[in-house]
This record gives C-alpha cells, sequence and structure tokens, in this order.
C-alpha cells in the first residue's frame, strides 16, 4: 500500500481539479461521433492501477465529487460509481499486477463501462422517467470506443504527474537491478565461482 | 500486518461507500434551496469564472476538432444536399406562385409574421459549459442575475428554442434544454396550430422529441413546423414561453388518428453545439 505523503496529496488534488475542468470546460463541448470522450473513469482507473485501491477509491469518491458539483448533478451517485471504478482498478493491480502497454486500454475500456453502466442504473434507481434508446446504447459504445483510445496517453499522463511522489515500481526497481548488475543471481554466481 | 492492511483498506472503502450514499440520500431528499444544494450552488459560483477562462483559452483548440469532425461530416452530407438542391429547385418555382398569394393575403389578415422579439430582453450569452453525461441535458451560459436573468426565462439560439434557465448564479445561469425528460413544452403544429406538449422521446437522443396529447383529429403531417403555444385567454396560468417560438419539424407520426397518437419531430436547434444562446429577460414583454 503507498503511504499518502503531502507531496502525493497535492498531486492528487491538483489532477482532479484539473481533470474535471478540463472535461467540463473543453472535452464535454467536442463531441465526436455524436458523443464525448470522458475523461473521469480513465484518470481514476489510472490513478488506481499506479497507487493501488485505497488511493484509487478515495481519487475516485473525491473526482465524483467535484464533478457532481460542478455539474449541478445529485450529490453521490459518481462518486458512489467512480469510488467503484478507482477501487476496481486498484485491486487488480494488488490481486495480479498485469503486464503490458495494453493494460490501460483493456482497463480503461472496462472502467468507462462500469462507469456508464452504474451511472446510468443509479438514475433509473433515482426514479428518471425515460426509456432506454438506442442513441443512448450508441453513445455509451461510441465513448466506450473513445475512452479506449484515450486511455494509453491519460495512463501515461498521470504516471508523469505522479511520477516523483511515487514509491519506486518494485517490478522496474527489480529490473534495474538485473540490468545493472551487482545484485542479479546470475552475476553473483559468477562471483563466486571466481 | 496484511491484516490491519486489508481491515483497514476495507473501512475505508466502507466508509466512503456510506459516504456517498448518505449524499446521495440527503441530496435527493431536500429541496432546491437545502444545504446541499446551497453548497453545490456556492461551490460553482467560485469555479464559474475558472471554467469560463477555460472555456475561452480552450476555444481555439476546440474550433481545430471542430473543423475536422466538421469536414469529415460535411463529405458525407454533399450526397444528401444534392438531392436536397434538386428538390428545393423545383419547389421555388411553386413557392414564388404561393408567396404572392401570402402577401396578398397576409395583408388581409394582417398577420404578424415575425417573431417580435425585440421587447422580450434578449440577452445574449455564451456557453461555457455543456453536461458531459446524456442523463443531464444542460448548459451554462455566461449571463446570470446581474444581467437579470432569473429561473424560468426561455432561452433560443439562432435557429429555435432550446430550453429554460433552472438555476442561476451572479454571472452564469445553468439552462435545462428541451431534450432534458424534465422539460415539457406546450406547443402547436401545423396549419390549424394543433395543441400539444412537446417533450423528449428518450434519454440521451438530442434529435428526436415527441408532440403528445394531440387531438386524435388533429391535421398535422410530416414537414410541418412546431412552434410554442405560449399563452391563450383562457389559460389559468401563463406559460413560460411566448407564442411563436420554433422548435422543430415533424419527422414522423406513430399510432396516427388514435388516442396514443405520437408525433416525433427533429428540433430546428443543434443541442450539441451550442455556442451563443439568447435568454428572454422579459418572456411575457411587459
Amino acid at each position: 500500500m503507498i503511504a499518502p505523503t503531502p507531496q502525493l496529496l497535492a498531486r492528487f488534488a491538483a489532477l482532479g481539479l484539473l481533470g474535471v475542468i478540463v472535461q467540463t470546460a473543453f472535452i464535454s463541448q467536442l463531441p465526436i461521433a455524436g458523443a464525448n470522450a470522458d475523461l473521469s473513469p480513465l484518470l481514476v482507473m489510472a490513478v488506481g492501477l499506479l497507487c493501488g485501491s485505497l488511493a484509487g477509491g478515495c481519487f475516485g469518491f473525491a473526482v465524483g465529487l467535484f464533478t457532481d458539483v460542478v455539474s449541478l448533478q445529485t450529490l453521490g451517485v459518481s462518486s458512489l460509481v467512480l469510488l467503484g471504478v478507482g477501487y476496481g482498478a486498484g485491486r487488480l493491480r494488488e490481486a495480479r499486477d498485469p503486464e503490458g502497454t495494453l493494460v490501460p486500454v483493456a482497463v480503461g475500456a472496462a472502467a468507462t463501462l462500469a462507469f456508464g453502466v452504474g451511472f446510468a442504473l443509479l438514475q433509473f434507481l433515482l426514479g428518471v422517467d425515460a426509456p432506454v434508446s438506442w442513441a443512448l446504447l450508441r453513445q455509451l459504445l461510441a465513448t466506450l470506443i473513445i475512452n479506449a483510445l484515450l486511455a494509453l496517453p491519460v495512463y501515461v499522463l498521470v504516471r508523469r504527474c505522479l511520477q516523483g511522489a511515487l514509491p519506486e515500481d518494485p517490478r522496474r526497481r527489480r529490473r534495474r537491478a538485473y540490468t545493472t548488475g551487482g545484485l542479479s543471481p546470475l552475476s553473483r554466481g559468477a562471483e563466486i565461482r571466481r | 500486518m496484511y491484516d490491519k492492511t486489508v481491515r483497514r483498506r476495507r473501512a475505508v472503502l466502507g466508509l466512503l461507500v456510506a459516504c456517498s450514499l448518505i449524499l446521495l440520500t440527503a441530496y435527493f431528499g431536500e429541496s432546491g434551496s437545502g444545504a446541499l444544494h446551497g453548497v453545490q450552488r456556492g461551490t460553482s459560483e467560485v469555479l464559474n469564472p475558472i471554467q469560463e477562462g477555460a472555456s475561452r483559452a480552450l476555444k481555439p483548440i476546440r474550433d481545430l476538432f471542430g473543423w475536422f469532425g466538421d469536414t469529415i461530416a460535411a463529405k458525407g452530407q454533399v450526397e444528401d444536399l444534392r438531392k436536397e438542391r434538386d428538390r428545393l429547385r423545383s419547389e421555388v418555382l411553386t413557392n414564388e406562385i404561393r408567396k404572392a398569394d401570402y402577401d396578398r393575403l397576409s395583408n388581409m389578415v394582417q398577420l404578424d409574421g415575425a417573431l417580435g422579439l425585440e421587447d422580450k430582453g434578449l440577452k445574449t450569452g455564451r456557453v461555457i459549459f455543456q453536461s458531459g453525461t446524456v442523463w443531464y441535458a444542460t448548459v451554462r451560459v455566461d449571463k446570470g442575475s446581474d444581467d437579470g436573468v432569473k429561473v424560468g426565462h426561455p432561452v433560443i439560439n439562432e435557429e429555435a428554442l432550446i430550453g429554460r434557465v433552472t438555476a442561476v448564479f451572479g454571472g452564469a445561469a445553468q439552462v435545462t434544454l428541451i431534450t432534458d425528460t424534465t422539460i415539457k413544452v406546450p406547443a402547436r403544429a401545423g396549419r390549424r396550430g394543433e395543441f400539444g406538449i412537446v417533450e423528449p422521446s428518450s434519454a440521451g437522443n438530442p434529435n428526436d422529441l415527441i408532440m403528445r396529447f394531440t387531438n386524435p383529429g388533429a391535421r398535422i403531417a410530416v414537414g410541418d413546423r412546431v412552434v410554442t403555444r405560449g399563452t391563450e385567454p383562457e389559460d389559468r396560468d401563463e406559460s413560460l414561453y411566448p407564442v411563436g417560438l420554433p422548435i422543430g419539424q415533424v419527422t414522423r407520426i406513430e399510432n396516427e388518428g388514435t388516442d396514443t397518437q405520437e408525433i416525433h419531430l427533429r428540433p430546428f436547434a443543434d443541442m450539441r453545439s451550442l455556442d451563443f444562446v439568447q435568454i428572454l429577460t422579459n418572456p411575457r414583454g411587459e
């Protein structure tokens, strides 16, 4: 689990604030194929994948709450769904630690789908009196595709933003140790033989 | 150590879920003037200038993306427009004959063809925020109570009616679009001005509205224009919308001639690309 340092918290706050403002002032006014990209599930997914379930869940809750406040939506809806998204992404990292460049793409698409479906379900539970139209499903699908394309750049951007404040990734540290010599079991074996 | 970590993680998760549910329940249960709504409005008041600044700063990039999108869309529209041009050419001839008739008739019945909105206190504003989710068809404009905007004022763009003001701040106002499921507009359609209520056909479809509660024998045809009904002398309450604001054009009629007749219309205004809008701060022209 990653300890929350003040530096890390400040970066989370800046990331969330900037992400929501860019989403509302820019991305949401930019229709692509009749739909909009949605940065919030991608940001939360990236933080969950990089920092774990606790940080992912807390960040999801905060981003969701801020989104609800800024958009004058029912408070608690986005925070509840994004909390699940962040926690889920974090648990994936903790339980499976998936490797591969395309992991953020798949997790980003899954996060978007979970957010879209979860948000819609909560809206219906809250009593939105309207049938689900094909247009809505089409938009959800289009957002899913756009977000899947954006997932990797967003993940890289978030990683870069948090880079200085995060403890070093154990996988990377291990890899560097092997390549720089000294700590590798192979090289140690060679030294013993000598 | 591991157990402690897991316990802590689960406790935080449970706490946040509980917080979300409490917020949701409290917000949903309270009135529009409740504490949480107040906090939300206060925060929006603070963030509006930031959003407005960001919106202005990012407009050139938005326009650039829009240009690419428009170019691709325009290619697809070329064929449709050619057919439309051919059809319009033949209509022009017919219309010229009709226009001469119309000029004579309009003099006879003194028909006020113009909308006459000059006395309605028009305030032009720019859209600074558009709801990212299809569940809330709202936009925010940079005109608020400082400019005389009040809740309920109708909002139009250069094409037609787009919605009404549902929340007001000092320098901004929230506009709920006519494609939102909470909005219903009394309207008239066809040559005989048949009455009906216009509302969205389904959530998340900005291109299809439905006119309900029309008379089963109403003479409405595909292509007819639908406009706001305004207030009639026999009405108990005054309508929020002045008479004659264009809304859309009839595209198809379902269950025609029955009590459940539904008239589908396509709004004249493109709700996904709103930029400048006008708020009617004196809709009754008093």
